[in-house]
């Protein structure tokens, strides 16, 4: 297995983020539920999944930006807490993670009444971003190599073939996983599944990478 | 020329100075031109002596060009820098012809030719009337417009407003205009006097020389002596913390004297401090970059308490020297600041005073918490991410262009 040469390489490329404001801001949670309903899909997705790029070692309160954001400033826990919980990687589709968002607000708002209009100095600020992909010029053939690039390449890296591949690039297994997996790849689907699951863990992206070498290391350590 | 680079690949996150390395490869054989009011002092050359360097390394041509003006120029636009961030001024049709009739004759003078040029803050603002057909001109705002001055705003605005996009610091600050607005926060720069590594001799002998004995844990905020920053509340959560616990305050800020409300806010924290031993006023000049360095080392808790901040890049200093931050519910503070991660944020003296007492009674969280507040800082507020911004930037303009 260690030895085992895939047909076609895995090629490495990371990715930069850059930030558009766009200029709508929501000073209460009605106000929130608006403009989420009418935000580009690309803001949805920053606020929901580029959280990993931005915090590629550690967590803040909650891992998206809409619950953080109704925890902290909105001063709304149970609302925090509903949406916090939410894992982009049970969506396929972007559009169906705004719905559930806008689902859960309104169910909140609909019993909470008095949280609708509670206003506060820190409004939440809809952004997006653009990514700007870079090709890394690492190519790998084997378990090993793959498992080296892996814990050394910039989290960048991790972020585009984990999340970006999934959302923007529609590869929902996401590009490492689809690799090991594939016929022309490494041809491992059991690993490949275990890699899938890695992203529902809810781990930063640096949790993420340690987990998926160490994966690897137990498949080239049994074999 | 020395590659200046490969000095940052053991400072920050593993494999940036590849990735730069690979991004700028898409950015090479473009030009950029910066364009500023100075070439010394302040935060905006600070960075761009480093920057400007970098970026040409990464094949980037790169130059900057300083305007020059007259007294009468530096009055109105040091007014404008007042109103736009909220404090009101009278400006008169001479200072707005002032500062037209500088950018004219600035325009007349520079070479202003590149394919992407960005021009930091309002006073070059107007030489977007002389930009050369072709290129993309990007305003660089660093400087805090959410609450403006609205005579003054719409005066600048009718030149903002023909860039090609506008950089803000922090979301709250971008206004409503028909251009689109990025977000790039600032950076510090790690290898700079303010921020290396200091030998503990090197800060044992400059706090020496400062006269603020480290045989207690020390307490300290940085900032100029101003309402907003709120050293009054400082001394206050001091005191409180004081009841029980053993420490120093340091106060360490710029001087006051071409600033009446500075001299007189100076005064109020005399006042306030009275004749304590274990409370230090450190009146610093501007050139005190060691120094300022060596007390956010020397320092166990750094506060920021402000009631109103821009970014805040004293936290960002204090974050990169592994020091939790306790930090006022505003501004950048908010961003840098992860409560309970990387310090607290707090709304009042007595927040401030719970939370100190909470890391001296616990090393083991502060030493935890100086580490994470580290790492946030390598990962998101250092040059190399700036960097990594403005290529990124220069690529999706010319991507547009094309």
């Amino acid at each position: 297995m260690m030895d085992y040469r895939a047909k076609q390489p895995f090629r490495f490329f990371s990715c930069m983020e850059l930030r558009e404001i766009l200029g709508k801001r929501a000073r209460d949670e009605q106000r929130l539920l608006e403009l989420i309903e009418e935000a580009p899909a690309d803001s949805i997705y920053y606020h929901t999944h580029s959280y990993y790029l931005r915090h590629p070692y550690t967590q803040s309160l909650y891992p998206n930006d809409f619950a953080t954001w109704v925890a902290l400033h909105a001063q709304d826990r149970i609302l925090g807490e509903r949406l916090g919980v939410l894992d982009p990687f049970d969506f396929d589709d972007i559009e169906e993670l705004r719905g559930e968002i806008m689902a859960i607000i309104a169910d909140h708002l609909d019993h909470e009444r008095a949280a609708a209009s509670r206003t506060t100095d820190e409004p939440f600020e809809f952004v997006r971003s653009h990514v700007i992909e870079v090709d890394l010029g690492i190519e790998v053939m084997t378990l090993r190599e793959f498992r080296d690039a892996v814990s050394r390449v910039e989290v960048g890296a991790v972020y585009n073939h984990l999340c970006e591949a999934r959302m923007r690039k529609r590869q929902l297994w996401g590009d490492f996983a689809y690799w090991l997996s594939a016929e022309m790849g490494l041809g491992l689907p059991d690993l490949a599944a275990q890699v899938v699951q890695v992203g529902r863990l809810g781990l930063s992206l640096e949790g993420m990478r340690e987990r998926i070498v160490t994966l690897c290391d137990q498949v080239l350590s049994a074999s | 020329m020395v590659p200046m680079l490969a000095q940052y690949r053991d400072i920050a996150p593993k494999g940036t100075v590849e990735f730069l390395r690979r991004l700028g490869e898409r950015a090479q054989g473009k030009s950029m031109l910066h364009v500023n009011s100075t070439r010394y002092g302040g935060g905006v050359a600070e960075i761009l002596h480093r920057l400007v360097p970098l970026l040409a390394e990464l094949g980037v041509n790169t130059r900057w060009e300083v305007i020059s003006g007259t007294d009468v120029f530096y009055k109105a636009t040091k007014s404008f820098h007042n109103a736009l961030q909220g404090t009101k001024q009278r400006i008169t049709t001479e200072m707005y012809d002032a500062y037209l009739h500088c950018n004219r004759e600035n325009a007349k003078q520079l070479n202003l030719e590149a394919d992407v040029a960005m021009v930091h803050d309002p006073q070059p603002a107007a030489l977007i009337d002389a930009h050369p057909q072709g290129t993309r001109w990007i305003w660089r705002c660093h400087i805090d417009l959410s609450t403006p001055q609205r005579a003054v705003w719409q005066f600048l605005r009718a030149y903002v407003v023909r860039y090609d996009a506008a950089v803000f610091s922090l979301p709250k600050f971008a206004q409503r205009l028909p251009i689109p607005q990025f977000l790039i926060y600032p950076s510090i720069d790690p290898l700079s006097d303010k921020n290396r590594e200091l030998m503990p001799e090197e800060i044992n002998h400059i706090l020496q020389r400062l006269g603020v004995p480290q045989d207690k844990p020390i307490l300290l905020q940085v900032s100029r002596f101003d309402r907003f920053k709120d050293p009054v509340g400082v001394v206050e959560a001091y005191r409180l913390v004081k009841k029980s616990h053993d420490c120093r305050l340091v106060l360490a800020g710029g001087t006051a004297t071409d600033d009446p409300e500075g001299a007189e806010v100076l005064a109020e924290v005399q006042g306030a401090v009275e004749m304590d031993p274990d409370v230090h006023v450190l009146l610093l000049p501007p050139t005190a970059n060691i120094e300022i360095n060596a007390l956010q080392r020397a320092a166990s808790i750094v506060l920021q308490k402000s009631t109103r901040e821009g970014f805040g890049l004293t936290v960002t200093e204090a974050l990169w020297k592994g020091k939790p931050v306790i930090g006022g519910e505003t501004g950048g503070i908010t961003v840098q600041v992860i409560h309970g991660q990387t310090g607290y944020t707090v709304n009042s003296p007595e927040g401030a005073a719970f939370y100190i007492k909470r890391l001296l009674n616990e090393p083991e969280l502060l030493a935890a918490m100086g580490r994470q507040a580290k790492e946030y800082a390598r990962h998101r507020f250092l040059i190399t991410r700036h960097l990594q911004e403005y290529l990124g930037l220069i690529i999706h303009l010319s991507r547009r262009a094309s």
